[in-house]
């Protein structure tokens, strides 16, 4: 994953409440663990009553700045379609993109002012081509048990990426993380979310 | 070893290794996380206080009997602050007194942009300003030490980027203070400020402030001065400094860890080793404007870097390049129109006791006289139902003092709102006012029995404290009778008809009131169970009834939208649209089938 020393940036854009920060902090114990500098910002308060809410992720051997220019993001990971799309001019070209196949309707859609944009997927394929993944996050969660996973779904589907680290480093971080109740439905999720694609 | 550690937990770990006994604070964006982190520690006393100058005061009381004591807020919390803070200056301290406060460049949930870097200078305390989580430990640490050696209270400069950035850190055990507890009844000169101790004590300051400002030139390890290629310097700290390495990692460097006192021989050093300096600062020129009565030559620094908004990697290429390397660089032309994408602002949560009251409010076409708290969101389209917004308990005063323009005029016309935890904060003072003075204005408290908008921090009112032990609970009631408020009224919010009956009757009194929110509890305050008291899990739109009004709309229920399409109601009625309940997201609050005049919402038995 760290080819030329550079730093590598991850974005995470989501709804408030659809626990991106869970992800977030699941990202950072697993590259730790493996030896990375970590950095990562997020906005917590007053935009966590539904709305949009962003993470900024880098890691490398020394990272300075907490926080992506825009155009240089290396992965764009998404839980929700409209909020993926908000974030597509901070990709790279080379950039990748992870989606949720989720759409929550921000108000001024719901209220008939707006239109949800159609065709988020195409819209990305437009410009990045074959590097654009659409995980039905939702639904696998759903189909084992519980919605409240799709987060880890995501990270299960997006810890493709990371061939240097096997799935039980991403386990033992869910294990560090939380309560020992949560983590046999949540290691379930994630296994199921990075079986869902390939890369 | 080493743990990722978020900025204000870094401060809180800091405090803790340090062997701080006592933690006061009142929760505020972005400084909430470090009072709750240091909570789960058993080796310390942590409270909630009911605001910022008590926290400051039980921390200094804390100090003066030999305890560490860590004091926290955000950077408007320090405003209500300020007055203990600039003659504590004065006293000083016993135990290491640290002072946290955590500013919001850009403005990401505050009301003001503030840059409190200016208190160090006004109040003579010094001030370290960390740019991580390691930073942000070993700075609060050594803080602790600074205080007791100098006899003087530290400031401590966070901010959003700061505190709400995880960064790995380095863990190390606590280590409890030497210092011997007790208080001392002979130093009545040093902790008694009268005028005539504190004019001997006005001269200890300075006399503090310049051995303060040798140390930051010759022992303070944090400033520090790194020397790359010397055709070029900056000058900056915190945040700013790493914004700037990222960009132009090949210059040199002075990274600044304490904001004030400056190291001028340091500062007269850096000059001599590089060609040009430019300084990069958040928010105001501080160092700039230092520097520059020091009499150097800075080549550039906020008449290039903006002053208002928070600093970011991209700004500091955008406006700095031309004037670092030569060449301008221009923002990358976007791919897609972004802009034009619906924007997903914070709403409340479906279910909040504020959306029926405030579309009560709306309905009474009440002047509302607003506060600081989730319910500020009530400002939000198509509510628009908060029209003045100050600061915390800044209604109460606001709606008094405009009915003492309008007199008759204006009543039935104005109210104040605010939450419980605010009024603990600041609105008993104004409410006082109103009813001593002679004022008619009707306060609304909106208890939903937590500090809920910071994230769920217990207060005075909740009857629990900040480690969950039970504890008394403010009576709302009695304390507005007890300030001599003779018209104090309980309401459903739930209820819209008996909400706007009452809220109209006090609204026109001629006499100060209270009205008070009743079972209410916030939406995410899982203890009080708030679904439990909806009769029906959820409701649904009949569609054979829904005319397409839009009624229901007003409310802006994140679980009801609106579907566009013809269509006809059971009695022959044509429609455009109709609208549509998310099962998923709707509380079963039962408010909307409250304001549906054609029977379209229906409670679903689930």
């Amino acid at each position: 994953m760290l080819d030329n020393n550079r730093t590598k940036n991850i974005f995470l854009s989501g709804v408030g409440g659809q626990g991106t920060i869970l992800v977030s902090n699941l990202l950072g114990q697993v590259l730790l663990n493996a030896g990375y500098d970590v950095k990562k910002a997020e906005v917590h308060g007053m935009a966590q009553r539904g709305g949009s809410v962003t993470t900024h992720f880098r890691f490398g051997r020394n990272v300075y700045s907490p926080l992506i220019k825009q155009g240089e993001v290396d992965y764009l990971v998404s839980f929700e379609l409209l909020e993926g799309l908000r974030y597509l001019n901070w990709l790279r070209p080379e950039g990748k993109v992870i989606l949720n196949n989720h759409r929550i309707l921000p108000p001024s859609v719901g209220l008939g002012d707006a239109e949800y944009p159609k065709d988020v997927e195409q819209t990305f394929r437009k410009f990045f081509k074959e590097n654009v993944w659409v995980v039905g996050g939702r639904e696998i969660a759903k189909s084992i048990g519980s919605i409240q996973v799709a987060n880890v779904v995501i990270l299960g589907a997006f810890s493709n990426f990371f061939p240097e680290l096997n799935p039980e480093q991403w386990t033992e971080s869910i294990k560090a993380l939380l309560p020992a109740r949560l983590h046999e439905i949540n290691i379930l999720a994630f296994n199921e979310g990075r079986a869902a694609i390939a890369i | 070893m080493k743990r990722i550690l978020q900025g204000n937990e870094a401060i809180a770990r800091g405090a803790w290794e340090a062997g701080v006994v006592v933690g006061c604070a009142y929760p505020g964006t972005p400084s909430s996380e470090i009072m709750a982190e240091l909570s789960e520690y058993k080796e310390v006393y942590t409270e909630w206080s009911p605001n910022e100058k008590v926290a400051l005061e039980v921390g200094h009381g804390a100090s003066l009997a030999g305890g560490r004591a860590i004091v926290c807020m955000k950077h408007v919390g320090l405003n209500i602050a300020a007055d203990p803070l600039m003659t504590i200056s004065y006293t000083g301290v016993r135990g290491g007194l640290v002072i946290v406060v955590a500013d919001d460049p850009g403005q990401h949930s505050s009301q003001n942009e503030q840059d409190s870097r200016h208190w160090t200078r006004f109040g003579k305390i010094p001030m370290l300003e960390p740019a991580d989580g390691q930073e942000c430990k070993d700075f609060t640490g050594l803080a602790f030490d600074i205080s007791e050696r100098f006899d003087t209270p530290v400031l401590v400069r966070s901010e959003t980027r700061v505190s709400h950035c995880d960064s790995p850190v380095e863990l190390q055990e606590r280590k409890e203070s030497m210092m011997p507890k007790g208080l001392d009844r002979k130093e009545i000169p040093k902790y008694v400020m009268v005028p005539m101790y504190a004019r001997a004590r006005r001269v200890f300051v300075e006399e503090r402030m310049a051995k303060l400002a040798s140390y930051a030139d010759e022992e303070f390890p944090y400033n520090k001065i790194e020397i790359n290629d010397p055709s070029l310097g900056f000058i900056s700290s915190g945040v700013s400094y790493l914004y700037t390495k990222e960009i132009f990692p090949q210059y040199s460097f002075m990274k600044l860890g304490m904001a004030w006192p400056l190291p001028k021989k340091l500062i007269a050093d850096f000059f001599k080793q590089v060609k040009k300096v430019i300084v990069v600062e958040e928010l105001d020129p501080l160092f700039e404007t230092e520097i520059r009565a020091m009499g150097y030559k800075i080549r550039h620094g906020k008449d290039l870097i903006p002053a208002i908004g928070e600093l970011t990697p991209a700004i500091i290429e955008q406006f700095l390049s031309k004037a670092v390397t030569g060449k301008r660089i221009k923002p990358a032309k976007p791919r897609f129109k972004t802009e034009e994408l619906p924007a997903r602002p914070p709403n409340m949560c479906a279910g909040c006791s504020h959306r029926p009251l405030f579309y009560a409010l709306k309905k009474l076409r009440l002047f509302v006289f607003g506060d600081i708290g989730c319910y500020a969101l009530a400002v939000s389209p198509p509510l628009s139902a908060m029209h003045a917004s100050t600061c915390m308990g800044a209604g109460v005063g606001g709606a008094y003092g405009a009915g003492k323009v309008l007199g008759e005029e204006g009543r039935g016309k104005i109210c104040a709102v605010l939450g419980d935890s605010t009024f603990l904060h600041a609105g008993t003072g104004p409410l006082m006012d109103a009813v001593y003075n002679g004022g008619y204005s009707t306060t609304i408290i909106l208890d939903n029995r937590i500090t809920a908008m910071t994230g769920q921090q217990e207060h005075p009112g909740t009857g629990f404290t900040i480690k969950g032990d039970p504890a008394e609970a403010v009576d709302y009631e009695q304390l507005a009778r007890a300030l001599g408020v003779k018209h104090v009224r309980m309401v459903d919010p739930y209820n819209i008809k008996e909400t706007i009956d009452v809220i109209r009757e006090e609204a026109n009194r001629d006499a100060a009131s209270v009205i008070i929110t009743q079972n209410s509890p916030c939406m995410l305050l899982r203890r009080s169970s708030p679904r439990a008291r909806f009769q029906h899990p959820f409701y649904e739109v009949d569609q054979d009834m829904c005319l397409g009004c839009r009624q229901c709309l007003e409310i802006n229920c994140p679980a009801i939208s609106y579907r566009a399409g013809k269509g006809i109601t059971k009695s022959g009625r044509k429609r455009k649209g109709s609208a549509v309940i998310n099962g998923d997201q709707c509380a079963g609050c039962g408010v909307c089938a409250q304001i549906c005049e054609f029977e379209g919402i229906v409670a679903q038995p689930g």
